[in-house]
């Protein structure tokens, strides 16, 4: 009955991000009928619209769609690790280590190519989730312990962010700032070819560990009874959930409540069992972020408002709500 | 460290004070133009329109006032909330009242084009009495009441919330941005005394009371049945208490920004030395963060001299690690 419900839900949100996705491709400066672009993604159109359709539009929204995905399945897998509906990689700090890492290149390497501002985020935030991950170890890594030195780390790392925000010349801080908010704006399939790696490689591994998040989420005692290894798979996990936010960081910049957001409307719609509950909020995470890009695009239009303020826009109500329903937790 | 060797608490109480006495004048003494002592004592008694005195009086003074002020309304802010909370990581920083002073004032800034300091202040007045509101009533949501472990993660999530709104705001709008961003770093530079008179009413009856209601505060901290089983009326005192509070907590950062984790590590340094009684906590606080924030402020313009840091990245760059020790220390493995 619950897989019947999960594959429906699955499906439907396909349907929905596909629906989306095509109207967005439609929308902007240049509007072409929603036909026309299904004709130009398939190769059966006139050519009038290929260079809009698949160079700029296809790639943008499939980089939100990653990007959204990325960032709800490290998530959900953050929430079920700490065993904690508020933990997010923007509440932990692995984005806050992505943003100084990107912040230190825009402003003191602006002559640094194109590539290494991605490629530093990444590493940020992996350094800043291993610094965590260390600094919380005593005898085992205890979830809260992790939250907790998670939110010191964020301090810090926020901390030397604003004293290069106030020292950088105020158009290239800006630009860094952007980058914080997280936007999709330009980016290209050359983005998409970098982040596809890492999604490929880490969306199946976490599906193939949602059984050990259940056993996890139990609770320590419970899943060693049980027979799990905890500490190796909360490391496991841990690096998973890092890399896909990392991935995701690294491509559109610190777009804030999709990881914190998706997992609890996919905990709606199919229940707290991981199995189903991953790819839920995957897809969820997915249409949030390209729902967002176009409404970022077409809202205020022709001024173009970046994805993650939409988001926390969005997101910001979300949170309050979330908190009421936590309330006896 | 054992009772016996603790040395009585007025005289580190007055140990403390003359090393904040210390530390103010040093902040004085330090910076770009060479001013020597007698320079200080004239420019107060015998002022001549020297240049000289004329920094003394419109710029250095100022500066060490609202430094050690500012730590010590912070500091006090901190211990209360703690005593409050019977939580060890409570601190105006942490628990979002910062980040709403920040949200408040980039809104006002970005809405309603304001742009003078004192106008500023206001705000930010208003902003971190309603964060400090806020993150209590989601912090005591639901059955149990208030947890510490609710209210801090209720605080980082409010945090997050506040910054990612002020954070949207400034990316909208690069004016603002400009002018905000050494505001939003937390700074004690550039404040003139008339901003800080406008505040040190607010400042003064915070501190004041909290030195008033030590006593009550002290039975609160044992907790919540103890203390009414002692007979307190716990609902006033904890009403009077958050005012307190807000006061402190708002006009600090209403003069200098938000500055983080003074409010954090200091308390937990006098209680180190003071002992479980608030009527010793509460004034040791007050002395130590206001050395403490005057240390700061030293280092912020010695480390990349001749440019300034803002004070509040120092005092981050100091209190994390301290913050990240007790939340290490603090969590037994669940």
């Amino acid at each position: 009955m619950r897989r019947m419900r999960t594959a429906i839900v699955l499906l439907l949100l396909t349907l929905a991000t596909l629906l989306v996705i095509t109207i967005n491709m439609g929308m902007g400066e240049y509007p072409i009928p929603p036909l026309d672009v299904l004709k130009a993604v398939l190769g059966l159109g006139t050519g009038e619209y290929d260079f809009i359709v698949n160079t700029l539009r296809l790639p943008r929204n499939l980089v939100a769609f990653g990007v959204g995905a990325g960032l709800a399945l490290s998530g959900a897998i953050l929430q079920g690790l700490t065993r904690n509906p508020l933990a997010a990689p923007d509440v932990i700090g692995i984005t806050h280590g992505a943003n100084l890492a990107a912040v230190i290149v825009i402003i003191l390497l602006p002559a640094a190519p194109l590539v290494a501002l991605p490629a530093a985020a990444f590493a940020g935030a992996l350094l800043a989730a291993a610094v965590t991950y260390l600094l919380a170890w005593k005898g085992g890594s205890a979830p809260m312990r992790l939250i907790l030195v998670g939110m010191g780390i964020a301090a810090v790392v926020h901390a030397l962010t604003t004293m290069l925000l106030t020292h950088g010349k105020v158009l290239v801080v800006n630009q860094a700032m952007i980058w914080m908010t997280g936007s999709i704006y330009g980016r290209s399939w050359e983005h998409l070819y970098r982040m596809l790696p890492w999604l490929l490689l880490f969306v199946p591994v976490a599906l193939l560990l949602a059984r050990h998040l259940n056993a996890l989420q139990l609770g320590d005692d419970l899943a060693r009874g049980l027979g799990a290894h905890v500490e190796r798979y909360r490391l496991l996990l841990l690096l998973t959930s890092v890399a896909l936010a990392g991935a995701a960081v690294a491509t559109a910049g610190s777009v804030s409540f999709v990881g914190l957001m998706a997992p609890h409307i996919g905990r709606r719609l199919v229940g707290p069992t991981q199995g189903g509950l991953l790819p839920t909020a995957a897809l969820t995470g997915g249409l949030i972020l390209v729902t967002a890009d176009m409404l970022g695009r077409t809202l205020f239009a022709p001024i173009e408002v970046p994805a993650g303020v939409i988001t926390a826009a969005v997101g910001a109500p979300f949170f309050l709500w979330l908190l009421y329903q936590n309330r006896n937790s | 460290m054992p009772a016996r060797l603790r040395p009585s608490p007025a005289l580190g109480l007055v140990i403390g004070l003359v090393l904040l006495l210390a530390c103010g004048l040093f902040s004085i003494l330090y910076g770009l133009m060479e001013i020597s002592l007698p320079d200080v004592y004239q420019a107060l008694t015998q002022f001549d329109g020297s240049p000289e005195h004329f920094i003394v009086r419109t710029v250095r003074l100022p500066r060490a006032l609202i430094a050690a002020l500012v730590g010590a309304s912070l500091a006090v802010a901190g211990a209360i909330m703690q005593a409050l909370t019977r939580n060890p990581l409570a601190a105006p920083g942490i628990l979002g009242v910062n980040a709403g002073a920040a949200l408040s004032v980039v809104a006002a800034m970005f809405l309603l084009k304001a742009t003078s300091l004192s106008v500023y202040a206001w705000f930010a007045f208003l902003g971190a009495a309603a964060a400090a509101v806020a993150v209590y009533l989601l912090g005591s949501m639901g059955r149990g009441g208030m947890t510490p472990l609710k209210l801090t993660v209720a605080g980082a999530a409010l945090t997050t919330l506040l910054s990612s709104i002020t954070q949207g705001l400034l990316v909208l709008n690069e004016r603002t941005l400009d002018e905000m961003r050494f505001w939003l770093a937390g700074s004690v530079a550039g404040r003139d005394l008339s901003l800080f008179l406008q505040v040190l009413p607010f400042m003064a009856v915070g501190l004041l009371g909290a030195l008033a209601m030590a006593k009550q505060i002290t039975t609160l901290s044992l907790g919540e049945d103890v203390a009414r089983g002692l007979g307190q009326k716990t609902g006033w005192i904890k009403a009077a208490a958050a005012l307190l509070v807000v006061l402190l907590s708002g006009s600090a950062v209403a003069v200098a920004g938000p500055v983080g984790f003074i409010g954090l590590a200091v308390p937990h340094i006098a209680r180190g030395l003071a002992g479980t009684d608030y009527r010793w906590i509460l004034p040791y606080s007050a002395v130590l963060g206001g050395t403490l924030l005057l240390l700061a402020d030293i280092g912020a313009r010695a480390i990349l001299r001749p440019e300034e840091v803002a004070v509040g990245i120092m005092t981050a760059l100091i209190g994390a690690p301290f913050f990240i020790a007790l939340a290490r220390k603090g969590v037994r493995q669940s």
